[in-house]
Parts: C-alpha cells; structure tokens; sequence
C-alpha cells in the first residue's frame, strides 16, 4: 500500500473519492451554473449562494491545515486563526493598493484610514503590496515565517499539550491586541474593506466571484492532496508516532521538533492561503479574525468532522458554517442553543466526528461500554493526549 | 480686585465670625432668610447662584442644611406656587419640611414636589461655600473636610476665617490640613517674601500632587526670585517624595489586578488544574455567580431594603451554591463521559458555554444588569499623598485570598481533600480503597465551578454584569493557571499577582495596550524556559 | 440512552415550534430587514434597537401597514461578526427580498456592510452616532455626526456654565469613532486657544476593565491648577468598570466633570449612579426629555417589552425617526423601489421626540437638537444645556483638512458623497 502512488491510495477510500469528486464537479459547475444560466432557471445559482459557499471552502481549508497538526501529530493549536487573518491581511493590503486614488479622499498613495488619522507617507511595511506577486509571496512567506519562529522556539523547548496550545492562544490574542492598535497602520478595528479589483479585475462582478469560487474550491483539493501526500509519506508515519508516543519516537532517535516545526509550517502555510482566498470574498479583513474564540471554532470544525481523517475537517467546516448560517437567519434568537447542543451531542455521541464509519452505532456502542465501566469500577480514566 | 462675589465672600465671613463670636443663634432677620431661601427656585443658574451667596450672607444657622441639602438634591419647590422644601427621611416615609420653621408641610404631596435642579458649576460654589461654613463646626470631620475644601478653593477672602479657625483648633490632623491652605493662599496671594517663604518651607513638608503642582506655578510665576527659587527646590523634594508614594500606587494597582485574575482562575485551578477538563464554561460560571449576587440583590432590595449591605454577604454562599449545583449537573451530564478525552471537554464544554451564554440572554434580557455596591465596599482611602486605595478593590485583594486559603485548607485537611487528591492522582488505586471516584469527580468539579461562582460575585463589584462577563476573563484565566503551573494552587496564586503587577508596572510605559501585549509575549517566552509552568508537577501525572 | 431520546425529542420540538412560527407569513407584505446583532459582545446594545423596529412595526401594522399591504420583519443575528454583517446583508436582500434594512452598531459593521447594499442598491438606516466621514449613497445615517454631538458637547465644557475648562484629557476605545472624534476636537480646541500641553490623550482596547492606572493618571493631570474636564469616547462595555473606577477613586463631577458620547441611559441602567452625579453626556435625544411625544414613546416602548423598568436611549429615537421618515417616504413615493423612495427622502420632515422636528439632507444625515444632560442618581439625565435649534448634521468634518475639502449631496448638480465640484450625473 505504501508504495503505491497518491492517487491509486485515495481511489480506495469511497469517502475521499466522493468528496473529491463532488469539490471538483463544484468547482466547474457552480460557477457555470451561475454564469451561464439565466437568473429565472430553476437551476441558476444565485451569485450570493457561489460567495457562501467560497467562504465555507476557504473554512474547509483552513480546518484542513488544524487537522494536520492536531490530527496527525497531536499539536492542539489554538491560534491558527492567526495564520489565516495574517494571510488575509497580506491580500488585504494588496487589495488595498490596488484601490489606488478611488478611494474618498482621492490620495493615490494612502489608503482612507491612513488619510484621516493624518498618516504623512506609507509605513515601509507596506511598500510592495501594490504588487500582486510579492502580495502572493507573502501570503505565504508570512505566517509561515511567524509559525517557523515560534515552533522553533516551542519545540525544541519542548513545550507540549496545553502548554503549547495555551501559548498559541497568548500568540493570536497578542496579535488581536496589535492589530486593534490604530498606530499599527493595519486601520485598526475597521480593518481593511472597499476593496475594489484584483489585477483589474473588479471584485462585485459575477466572473471575479466564480473564479474565486473556482480558485477555492481547487485549493481544498490541492491541499488535501498535499496532506494526503504528507501523511502517507514515511515522514508522515514519523509525525503519527510522535502523536502517538513523542518520548518514544525521540527515544528511537528521531529529531522530533523537526518534524513538529515541518508540519506546523505547511500547515500555517495552508492557513494563510485559506485567509488569501477569504479576504476578497467576504470584502473585510479585521482584528476580530486574530480573536482566540475564532482559533477554538476552527477546532471544533475538525473536531465534529473528524480528526486525523482529512476528509473529516472538510466535512466539519462545510456542515457547522452551514448550520451557522441557516440558523443565523431562520432562529436568530436560540440559534446559540442549537449550536451549542451541536457541539455536545457531537462530543458525547459521535467521539470520531461525523466521518468515523458506523459513526452513530459506534459512538451508542461505545457509550454502553462506557456506562458499563461507570457502573463497575476500574481504571477508564488513563488515556493519553491524541488518542 | 475686589470683586462682586469676592464682597460677598467677605460678608460670608464676616457674618459666620460674628455669629460665632457671639454665640448668638437667634435668627435677627426671619424673613430675609425666607425669602433667600425662596430665590434658589430660580430660573437660571446665574440667579441661583447668586441666591446661595445671599442665602450663605444671611449668616443663619439653618443656611447649612439648607445650602447642603440643596447639593444633596433633597431640595424641592412645590409646583402650585415654588414654596422651597426640604425632603426629609422619617421612617419609611419622605416627609417635606419648610426650612423657616422647620415645620413638616403637609398639604405637599410627593409628586407635585419638584426638586430643584444643579450642575457642576453650582456644586462646585456650594462646596466652597459650605466648606467656609463648616470650618469652625463642632465636627472635627466636617471641619477637615472644610479645611480641604478652603485649600482646594485656594481664596485669599476666607483666609481670615481661616486664621480663627486655626487658633481655635486643637485637633492636630484637622490643623496641619488648615495650615496646609493658609499657606497655600499666602504662597500664591501675599506681597510679604518671608511670608511666602515661610509658606513654601510648610507647604514643602506635604507630600501631595496638588501641591506639587501650586509649588510649579509659583515657581514659574513668580517674579520674586528667591521665592522663585524656593519653590522650585520644594517641588523637587515633594515630587522626590510622591514617586515613592507612586510606586507604592502601581504596586496596589498591580496587586489588585492580581486579585482579580486569581480570582478568575482559582476555580479553574481545581477544574482544569486538578481534573484536566479544558473548561471553557468556566467564564459562565463566574457569569452565574454575578448574576446570582443581582438576584439576592434584588430580592432584598425589594423585601428588605435595610439589609442591602449584607446582601454580599448572602450572595456569596448564595452563588457558590448555585453554581456549585450546576457544576454537578455539568459533571454528572456531560464531563464524566470524556475522562480520559481532555481535548474533547474542550468542545463540550465550549458548546455548553454558548448554550448558558443564550440561556441568561433569553431570561434576564442582553443588557446590564446593576448590581450596587454596598457601602462599605464604596469610596476609597483616600491619603493626601495622591495614594487611593479603593475599598472595593482591597475587599476584593483580601476576598481572593481568603478563597485561595480556604480552598488550600478544604484540599489539605479534609476528607474530602484528601479522596480528591487520590482519585486525581490514581484514579484505579483510588477506587479500589472504595473510594467513590464518580461522586468525587461530581463534588470536585462543583467545587471548581462553586469558586468561579463565588468570584463572579466580587467581579459584579467592578464590572459589567452581562451575559459577555464570562468571555471577559476565561482567557486571562487560562493563562494564569498555566504560566503558574497546572495542578498547583500555589502557582496559581504567584501567577495571579506576578502578571499583575507587571502588568500594571508596564502600563504607565508602554500603555494599556502594548503592556499587555508585552505580557503575553513574556508568557509565551517563559514557557519556552519552564515549559511546564512556574510550579512544574513533578512525577507520572505530568506525562498525561 | 432514555435521557438521549428525551433530549432529543425537546430539541425537537423546540427547532418544530420556532419553524412553523417563521412558516407562517403572508403572501403579500412589505418586508423590513433587521441587521442587529443578537449574539455576541455587540448583543448588549444592538438587541434593544431589533426591538425598536419590532415595535414600529407593531405600531404601523396597527395603523393598517403601508401602501395598503402589511409589514413584515426579517430579523437575522449578524452575532457581533464583522464579515457576518456582509453576509446576512446579501442574505436579506437578495433571498429575503427585503425593501430596506434597518441595522449595524459598530462603524466596522457598517463598513463590511457597504459594498454590498451599494452593490445591490439597498437601503441601510444606521442610527447610531459615529465619526462622519461618510456618505454613501445607499445608507440614511440617523445617529449624530461628530458636529452633533462633540463639538456641542465641548464648547458647553469651555463655557461659563460648564466649568470653564482649560485642559482637556481625550479618553477613548482605540477605534476609529472615538480616533476622528478626537482629532477633530483637538483640531477644535486650537482653535480656542487650548494647546497640545494641555490635552491628554490616551486610547484603550475594546472592553479594558482596568481602569485604576487611567484614572489616576487623569487625576494627577487634573492636579495642575487649571479646571481640567474629561471627554470620553469610550465604547459599550468598558464603561461600567471605568465609572465604578470614577467613582470610588473618588473623582467629583465639579473637580472633574466627564462628558461622555457612548454613554446613555441602557449603560447606566446596569450602575449605580450615585457616585457619578453630575457627570455629563452628549446627546439628540434623552429618556428625561419633557415632551409629549417623548412620553407617549416610552409608554407604547415600555407596554411593546413588557417591562416597566426598561429605557429608552438616543439610538431608539434614531431608530423611530429612521422609521417614520422611511414610511412617510414610501407613502410619498407610492412604492417601495429603492431609487424612489431615495428621491422622497430627502427634505422629509418628521417630529423628533425631543418636541422639534428632524430633516434629511441631502448629504443623507438628519438635522438633530444637541442635548448636554447630568447623570442623576436615578440613572436618568438632567438636560442642564440645549442647543436654540437644529444643527445639521455634516458628513465630512470642517476641522480635518482632507475632509474640509469635500461635499456630500445627492442631489443635482452634485449627486456625490464625497466630491470637490459637482458631477451633474450619477455615475
């Protein structure tokens, strides 16, 4: 099995196999349908549906890269909604660039927000933006740099469990507070919106919004192979041992927190284009993204889809936006309730998230056994951290 | 110079000596007492102002209660025809008395009673003028309070009266507070340069911003140069001597952060700490508690009102009860099936603080709700070193305290202790000692959550009451526990207070922002050194 | 496994319920979306202002709806989440069908909101005061523009009766309302010859609970010799925790007044004003205001909520004047087409609370009275300063240089929010 190419393994699983396919017939016909039929055909898809589901494929992309660290090498990450907004804020700044004097007050060089707080000329921080490929670059270069620097830190200190995601929590929570800082030049808790175009292209037009759909959607699918790639490698099976016996996989003389800093680079990486592809579809990037109780949604995407599965963090995105959105609109007063139930219900009854196989019977099976333990007393409760 | 008010100044004076002097109290003038009286129902604040120096002028001994009652706002006209009078609390009911004679007015009913309206400006002219009153009042407290009101009005026309009021003294704080404003007028108003000098050496010896800030004045003012000089050299001795007061002000500041945070995260010392469910809906049960200190509030507010100040009082018990029962439910229904599973109470217990969240919003409405400080937790110490030590916060410092210290003593020397240790520790060995492990993991977590409960209710004392107030603090409290250490109340304790106070100590810096910032970045790189926290567990446990 | 099903089956029942009540619409209604948060850290605020257009709902429904046909509210939960906005505002124009939305708290919201209902040419009543600078085609701004309410609000402070205030601190939320505001003022105060040695001022996050190390830096700058006054812009939930500060440190409103633009009489609602007496705020609109129409709003409000402890503030007289005049538009143009009821908007005139009467200008913002009130100890405010009529509300501030340049009017020959000379057309 191990040696056979990528493509022939995924062609086994039913689970993968469907939903890749469904992703790519997505990818051309959503954008298709909205194209290219008229607005009264039964199966026109409204432009406001295409923008949605866009934004639920970058969620999907972004639960992707949480299960990579988290799933299958037992990183709980609570900040990796830093890597997103820090992707989203390069392609904001682009974005923002490309604005050029439309904005209000007509200043060619300086974006609105820098204009009324009386900003004279453009922080070094943003030369470069105004181009589209160094925009790119840094979508990537950022957030892998920072998760680089801090897993290179946290790692080879050693820093694990809750340790490690608390401080990752500190990470995305220090940056919330920076980036709310109007002298930051980042506009503060308005953030960066109005954007107009991407390379001339203008954002509210129905083509830009299928493309970026198209764009999304083949992104998911890129990096789910790019996981899938990763975790069947035989540096894959080195990440699963330390998620499953760290001591003992250094012990067996692997340089553990060079594995660690690997994939949680790939992974912020992964993050980042996610938040890239989000920025344009939404229409503003703001400090809220950097926000801790964001960075603990995104784990609990993974969570009810099911971790260590890559398939399951893709399902867990799309079904809980889905859900927030539906209720949002339809129960906008108990909403909460509804998704808080989710969430315990899924805990309780579904251990392995939704994509566990016999999911429901299971997770009933394994809450018998459960009950059986309670009732008669003996050891249930050592169990380690990622099992 | 000598102005229209500044002439009335002097009449005030003048009159209060004499009427002292005299010892008399008879009232020469009745009715011109009455008919000041009824000028302050005036149209505008031009004319009540001039009306309280008239009332103040008539030098009547009920021109006080009147004047005072009139800041306090127990002054009403009656609506028919704008007869002045005073509200009065007599039992449970507010009966209205005409100030001229005292006497209860009894065809006013209480909503045809209007109450005579004042702004800052007005506030500000009776303080000083009640304050010039009150200076040779029997009160030794009304008389420091005057004497620091003369100092704060700075006047050079009630230095006279000042002067009586200093030889008559014998209270020896109340007199250094009146030397205090003699010196202060003779500093900024006298010709005479030994005066001034004189004056400068006393006001020297105080240790007070405001004074620091009239030396400033006069020693950028002043044309005579040896004053000039003097004044200069006292600033810097009072300004040397406020900077260690200073320092002593972050430091309490910082301490009461500390108290704060300890408070929020004790209880997730036991929750997370001691049991290891990653308790997201930690924050709601110290919501709970908060909101439970407004329901007893409320209900003795509206059964018995004379009790308010114990009203913390019950509610502490109240809420540890409250949401310790709802922490057995939590336990007993959701938590008991994830032992073993950490990072899933993570997601269970993040969906209950959503749905606990709406629950609140859904019964007591998404606003505010008020929650009074009683009155032995209002105002502060106030030292004329420019130190406050507010009494919320002190009760607060020695209530976090007194939490951590009984939580010590419940975990150290109880039973029930010593079974929840065990059962932490070694969970197989515990339970065949016969140990219930089940009813102590449901009775430790209610323990935790009863603590969160209990800090909700002194964080009703200086913050929002509302469905958000969990949210507030559950990051804060995470990184408490586990810059300290989880697992060790000790760590929490040092952790609490260490961020504190290095919080505050950055604040003035770096600002409210940065300093935070900067204290994060310092957790994250503290972890790298001690990468289990400042009080690392040692043994088996800590590779769970 | 038994409680399992019990659960389950309540869950259900409740998800039934909820359901079948939205199920139930009619046919042919005028819809009205509601964009307010109902969730999340804005929820504290905005929930109150979903009630208000619940009510005049109510109220117009009674009245026999609009154009002959009923309204019908469409209420979602943007939840406090920024992108959210934009999206719940697609949502509602493009699935919901809604004629015009009344919505947003926060200038952020309001921002994420803006391309899309401009896209869609909808219609945003935002009633909420912020800093200006804005003119948007497709939004009505019913709250104050900074001319309404700070500037009022400073030059009550420098007067007479206000205590004749000589150095200014500038406390506010590191946002973009209280950033403008304050640039303005200082920009103001130069101009009355109060330099920048004598202003403080200091920004703090959403939400700060900590306050002591402020409060006694203000009070050490208090301590100068000058009457020293405090503008507050500090947003929603700080306020509590810096008033309880305020007041147990023991700063008095005559030492220190403090004039506050974010706070009315829902955020007192949750204190205990006795302390606080005679700080100030700035507003068009106060629950204490003796007017006939004032008083007959309070009670249909008090009656609509079921609970007679309950406030009003000046977002919900924003909220009601936004309402009214967008009704009285739709009559006026007899329909509810965006681009109609636009040009029956502007000069419509409709009572204020406040016993005047509110105008749309052109520039899409209200002429509002500008109210200055003391805190009582009742948690109500004492109107102790009026300004003599209406001041126009001005999109883009006189006192920034980049903004002083440029005009709003939707009308001919401008037809431009933000234009140095006139377009003659719509582009």
């Amino acid at each position: 099995m191990t040696h056979q190419p990528l493509l022939l393994r995924i062609v086994k699983e039913p689970m993968a196999v469907s939903l890749l396919s469904v992703l790519i017939l997505a990818a051309f016909l959503v954008p298709m349908l909205n194209l290219m039929l008229p607005s009264d055909s039964a199966f026109h898809v409204p432009s406001y549906v295409v923008t949605l589901l866009g934004k639920y494929l970058t969620y999907a992309l972004l639960a992707l890269s949480v299960d990579l660290v988290w799933g299958y090498c037992g990183i709980l990450s609570l900040g990796h909604g830093a890597f997103f907004a820090l992707g989203g804020y390069a392609m904001g700044m682009y974005m923002m660039r490309q604005i050029g004097d439309r904005g209000v007050y007509g200043n060619a060089e300086l974006p609105d927000f820098m204009v009324f707080l009386n900003w004279q000329e453009l922080p070094w921080y943003w030369y470069g933006f105004d181009s589209f490929g160094f925009a790119m670059l840094m979508v990537v270069l950022v957030p892998g740099l920072l998760a680089f620097v801090f897993g290179w830190f946290a790692f080879r200190s050693r820093v694990t469990g809750v340790y490690l995601s608390i401080i990752t929590q500190a990470m995305t929570y220090a940056l919330l507070l920076a980036f709310f800082r109007n002298d930051m030049g980042f506009g503060g808790n308005n953030g960066l919106t109005d954007f107009k175009d991407i390379l001339g292209f203008g954002l509210q037009t129905d083509g830009m919004r299928a493309t970026l759909f198209f764009l999304s959607a083949m992104a998911v699918v890129t990096g789910y192979l790019v996981c899938r790639f990763i975790v069947d490698s035989r540096l894959g099976r080195v990440i699963v041992a330390i998620r499953d016996a760290e001591s003992r996989t250094r012990f067996l003389g692997y340089r553990v927190e060079y594995y660690k800093l690997f994939v949680f680079t790939v992974s912020a990486v992964l993050a980042g284009i996610a938040g890239a592809l989000y920025v344009p579809q939404v229409g503003i990037i703001n400090p809220s993204e950097f926000s801790p109780a964001n960075s603990i949604e995104i784990v609990i995407w993974v969570a009810l889809g099911g971790r260590g599965s890559l398939t399951g963090p893709i399902i867990g995105a799309l079904v809980v936006n889905y859900a927030k959105s539906y209720f949002t609109g339809a129960l906008p007063e108990v909403w909460l309730f509804m998704l808080g139930g989710l969430f315990i219900f899924s805990t309780l009854f579904l251990p392995k998230g939704l994509v566990g196989t016999k999911a429901i019977s299971d997770a009933f099976e394994e809450q018998r056994l459960r009950l059986a333990k309670f009732l008669r007393p003996y050891d249930y409760a050592e169990g380690g951290e990622g099992r | 110079m000598l102005s229209k008010t500044l002439a009335m100044r002097w009449l005030v004076v003048l009159s209060v000596f004499i009427g002292l002097g005299f010892g008399s109290s008879t009232p020469a003038h009745a009715d011109e007492f009455s008919d000041a009286v009824q000028a302050l129902n005036a149209d505008n604040n031009t004319d009540k102002a001039a009306a309280i120096e008239a009332l103040s002028a008539t030098g009547d001994e009920r021109a006080a209660t009147v004047l005072s009652a009139l800041l306090n706002g127990t002054l009403f006209y009656r609506q028919s025809d704008g007869l002045v009078v005073l509200s009065k609390e007599s039992g449970n009911v507010t009966i209205l008395i005409d100030p001229s004679t005292m006497n209860e007015v009894a065809d006013v009913s209480g909503s045809e009673a209007k109450k005579i309206r004042i702004n800052n400006k007005l506030r500000g002219q009776l303080k000083g003028v009640l304050g010039a009153l009150t200076l040779l009042s029997k009160d030794a407290d009304k008389r420091q309070n005057a004497a620091d009101e003369v100092f704060k009005a700075n006047d050079p026309s009630m230095l006279p009266v000042l002067q009586k009021a200093i030889a008559r003294e014998s209270d020896p704080d109340v007199k250094g507070r009146m030397l205090r404003a003699q010196a202060a007028i003779i500093l900024e108003y006298s010709e005479d340069t030994a005066a001034r000098l004189k004056a400068a050496q006393t006001l020297g010896e105080f240790t007070d911003p405001d004074i620091s800030a009239l030396l400033g004045k006069i020693a950028n003012t002043s044309t005579d140069p040896e004053v000039k000089k003097l004044a200069k050299d006292m600033q810097d001795s009072v300004e040397g001597r406020l900077a260690a007061w200073s320092f002593l002000g972050n430091l309490f500041q910082g301490v009461s952060l500390g108290s704060v945070l300890l408070l929020a995260a004790v209880g997730l010392a036991i929750t997370f700490g001691v049991m290891g469910v990653i308790n997201m809906a930690h924050g709601e049960m110290v919501m709970l508690g908060a909101y439970t200190t407004f329901m007893v509030q409320d209900v003795i507010r509206t059964h018995f009102p004379a009790a308010f100040d114990w009203s913390l009082a019950i509610a502490v018990p109240a809420a540890f009860l409250v949401t310790g029962a709802v922490g057995i439910l939590v336990e007993r229904g959701i938590i008991r099936w994830l032992y073993g599973r950490p990072l899933e109470t993570l997601l269970a217990t993040w969906g209950l603080s959503l749905m606990l969240q709406q629950l609140i919003r859904t019964l007591f409405g998404p606003t505010n709700q008020e929650v009074g400080n009683p009155s032995w937790m209002s105002g502060a110490i106030e030292t004329s070193t420019g130190l406050v030590l507010t009494y919320n916060r002190i009760w607060i410092i020695v209530f976090s305290l007194a939490v951590l210290g009984m939580l010590a003593l419940v975990t150290r020397k109880t039973m029930f202790g010593l079974q929840m240790r065990a059962v932490t520790q070694n969970r197989a060995m515990a339970n065949s000692m016969g140990i219930r492990s089940g009813w102590v993991d449901a009775l430790t977590f209610a323990l935790g959550s009863g603590i969160a409960g209990m800090a909700g209710v002194a964080l009703s004392q200086i913050d929002n009451v509302s469905p958000n107030l969990g949210q507030t603090y559950i990051i804060d409290s995470f990184m408490v526990v586990v810059f300290g250490g989880v697992g060790n109340l000790w760590g929490t304790l040092v952790g609490a207070f260490s961020l504190g106070i290095v919080n505050k100590f950055l604040e003035p810096y770096a600002g409210a922002v940065l300093g935070k910032i900067f204290v994060l970045v310092g957790i994250i790189l503290f972890i790298q050194k001690r990468p289990r926290g400042l009080f690392a567990l040692k043994g088996r446990s800590v590779e769970g | 496994m038994k409680k399992t099903m019990k659960i389950l089956a309540g869950a259900g029942a409740i998800a039934a319920s909820v359901l079948t009540a939205t199920a139930a619409q009619a046919a042919d209604t005028i819809k009205v979306g509601v964009l307010h948060s109902l969730s999340g850290t804005m929820a504290i605020s905005e929930t109150t202002l979903k009630d208000t257009v619940l009510m005049m709902i109510d109220e117009q429904n009674k009245k026999g709806g609009l154009l002959g046909k009923k309204l019908e509210a469409v209420v979602v939960d943007p939840a406090s989440n920024w992108p959210l906005f934009a999206e719940k505002t697609r949502e509602l124009i493009e699935k919901n069908n809604v004629d015009v939305i009344f919505g947003c708290w926060t200038s952020v919201s309001r921002k994420s909101v803006l391309p899309v209902i401009e896209e869609l040419n909808g219609m945003l009543f935002y009633p909420v005061q912020y800093e200006g600078e804005e003119s948007s085609r497709n939004v009505f701004y019913t709250g104050a523009a900074p001319n309404q309410q700070a500037i009022p609000a400073v030059d009550y402070l420098l007067s007479k009766d206000g205590g004749e205030a000589k150095r200014i601190v500038l406390l506010g939320t590191d946002y973009v309302y209280p950033r403008t505001t304050n640039k303005i003022l200082r920009s103001y105060l130069h101009s009355k010859g109060i330099m920048d040695a004598d202003i403080m001022e200091n920004y703090t996050p959403f939400g700060h609970s900590d306050w002591q190390t402020i409060v006694a830096d203000v009070k050490k700058f208090a301590s100068a010799g000058k009457k020293t006054a405090v503008v507050s812009t500090i947003n929603g939930d700080a306020n509590v925790p810096f008033y309880k500060e305020l007041g147990n440190q023991g700063i008095k409103a005559e030492d220190i007044p403090v004039v506050a633009f974010s706070v009315g009489e829902e955020e007192l609602a949750g204190l205990d004003t006795k302390p606080l007496v005679g700080h100030l705020a700035a507003w068009n609109y106060f629950m204490s205001v003796d007017a006939p129409a004032n008083a007959s709003f309070i009670k249909t409000w008090k009656t609509f909520i079921k609970d007679d402890k309950r406030v009003t503030n000046d977002p919900m007289e924003a909220t009601y004047i936004g309402f009214k005049m967008w009704t009285q538009a739709v009559e006026q143009a007899g329909s509810t087409d965006v681009d109609a009821v636009r040009q029956a908007m502007y000069g419509q005139t409709v009572k204020n609370l406040t016993g005047g009467t509110a105008v749309m200008n052109t520039n899409h913002h209200l002429s509002k009275p500008v109210l200055i009130g003391e805190i009582q100890d009742d948690g109500q405010f004492d109107i102790v300063w009026k300004t003599d009529g209406e001041v126009v509300g001005d999109a883009w501030s006189d006192f920034l240089p980049e903004s002083a340049k440029l005009t709003a009017d939707w009308t001919f020959p401008w037809v431009c929010g933000n234009c140095e000379k006139p377009l003659y057309a719509a582009q």
